[in-house]
């Protein structure tokens, strides 16, 4: 049998992050095949329903990434974003799910060094955390 | 302890409604049952002796300006508010809920309300037949006993951890507001809880959501909860499975708190109204402390302010951040 493999999902928002993977991929860059990519048109469009959702569907971590704060297409969707995630995140960690499970970053379109390096890393450490057994639906 | 004269209320409501500056008055009354008191609304100035203040008041009346909306749109209303109902009620101003020009608040010195579960632990769960609010303590009376217990041991969680007792923003003061009142203990539970391995926090909150039954009262009963269509009612998309699944209902109590993170009073009327005795507030206190940390705010202090999600400042703490 071969060695488990974490399935993380990336959700990357449509003007800097999912442009940052893209210019990943076209410079040849290596980084670990472990995410799926769900593109939004902003990291303010993420809901945390959709992470907790993730969860609840058994990927053993979620990566919410957007542009820079200053550099959003829509003036402001990153702000907003920034605001529930730093609630969201300490709020994940108190009722006893792994701080490493969620994170978020910011990359920007040309930050494919940046991106593949944020994937290295969140699927390093989700590959220590073992798989995602919280919040994982068994019915 | 400086309670409320009741003769001071119902004057005060009596003029309000006799000099037409109010149309309703929104209020308590003594409940058929004991332990709790009623809502009254109150159109005509002989009714007013009616109203009443006391341990048993623990409905947050501003609801009915949220989910009873299209009832009280063209009338002046007065309302009876504790210090978290003015919260409330200023929150929902914020919102634009609430014309705040057409709300005359009648603030009340709160000294916390009971949490009828803590009341029926002390009597073994023997029914109550008589409450009596002396103040420092409460005397309990029913078939064959006659208990005096401590205030304190019988209020509601939220109760013991608040510190804004009166309301901070209202028109009418029945007695003297106090400002803020420093509270030892309202961070206690909270950094106790964070002190716990990650593994013991997830064994406590699946020990306590577990208990869970999605009766939605801990919604129904929240002043800041009033979307026309609630995410876990919706069905298309059907983002939650409507079952008591754990993990369902763990989303459910989640999602929740994230709605009314910066707009949660602490009112603790969810936990109240939990017939499984969870313990929700945990949860909300941890939101807004985070809130209060990070950006400054509490919910339904500053009639002039925004609620807090949906605000931001440029340069804002992101150590979450990666990277």
């Amino acid at each position: 049998m071969s060695e488990w493999q974490p399935r993380i999902l990336a959700i990357l928002c449509n003007w800097c992050s999912y442009a940052g993977a893209d210019l990943a991929g076209v410079s040849r860059m290596q980084y670990p095949p472990n995410i799926r990519v769900v593109r939004v048109p902003c990291s303010g469009r993420v809901d945390p329903l959709f992470i907790m959702k993730s969860l609840q569907a058994g990927f053993d971590g979620v990566l919410v990434s957007g542009c820079h704060p200053g550099d959003c297409h829509y003036i402001s969707g990153n702000y907003v974003a920034r605001r529930k995630f730093a609630v969201l995140k300490p709020l994940l960690e108190f009722i006893g799910i792994e701080p490493n499970r969620v994170q978020f970053s910011w990359i920007s379109a040309g930050e494919g060094e940046r991106f593949a390096t944020v994937v290295t890393k969140i699927t390093e450490d989700v590959r220590k955390l073992g798989p995602s057994t919280r919040l994982v639906k068994k019915l | 302890m400086k309670m409320i004269n009741p003769d001071d209320l119902s004057k005060a409501i009596k003029e309000l409604l006799t000099e037409k500056k109010i149309d309703l008055f929104i209020g308590w009354e003594k409940g058929s049952l004991p332990l709790s008191a009623t809502p009254l609304f109150i159109t005509s100035e002989d009714e007013a002796e009616r109203a009443v203040f006391d341990i048993t008041c623990g409905n947050n009346l501003s609801i009915y300006f949220t989910k009873d909306r299209k009832q009280f749109a063209d009338k002046k209303v007065g309302i009876a508010v504790k210090g978290c109902d003015a919260r409330s009620v200023v929150l929902n101003t914020l919102e634009k809920q609430i014309d705040r020009a057409n709300v005359v608040m009648v603030g009340v010195p709160c000294h916390g309300v009971l949490d009828k579960k803590k009341v029926l632990a002390k009597t073994d769960g023997r029914e109550v037949l008589e409450l009596i609010d002396n103040g420092d303590t409460v005397t309990l009376i029913g078939k064959g006993y006659e208990l005096s217990i401590d205030r304190s041991e019988i209020l509601s969680s939220s109760c013991l951890a608040c510190i804004y007792p009166d309301a901070q923003e209202c028109d009418i003061f029945i007695g003297d507001a106090r400002a803020e009142v420093p509270n030892e203990n309202r961070l206690k539970e909270i950094k106790e809880f964070e002190a716990l391995s990650t593994e013991e926090r997830w064994a406590n909150t699946c020990a306590e959501y577990e208990k869970c039954i999605r009766c939605y009262a801990c919604r129904n009963v929240c002043p800041s909860c009033y979307c026309n269509v609630c995410f876990v009612d919706q069905n298309d998309p059907g983002w939650i499975g409507n079952t008591c699944e754990f993990t369902d209902s763990m989303i459910f109590h989640v999602i929740r708190n994230l709605h009314v993170a910066g707009r949660c009073v602490e009112c603790g009327a969810c936990e109240r109204a939990c017939p499984m005795d969870i313990n929700l507030l945990l949860l909300n206190r941890k939101v807004a402390m985070e809130v209060k940390d990070r950006f400054g705010d509490i919910a339904g202090l500053d009639i002039n302010g925004k609620p807090a999600m949906v605000d931001f400042k440029e340069d804002e703490k992101q150590d979450f951040i990666m990277g």
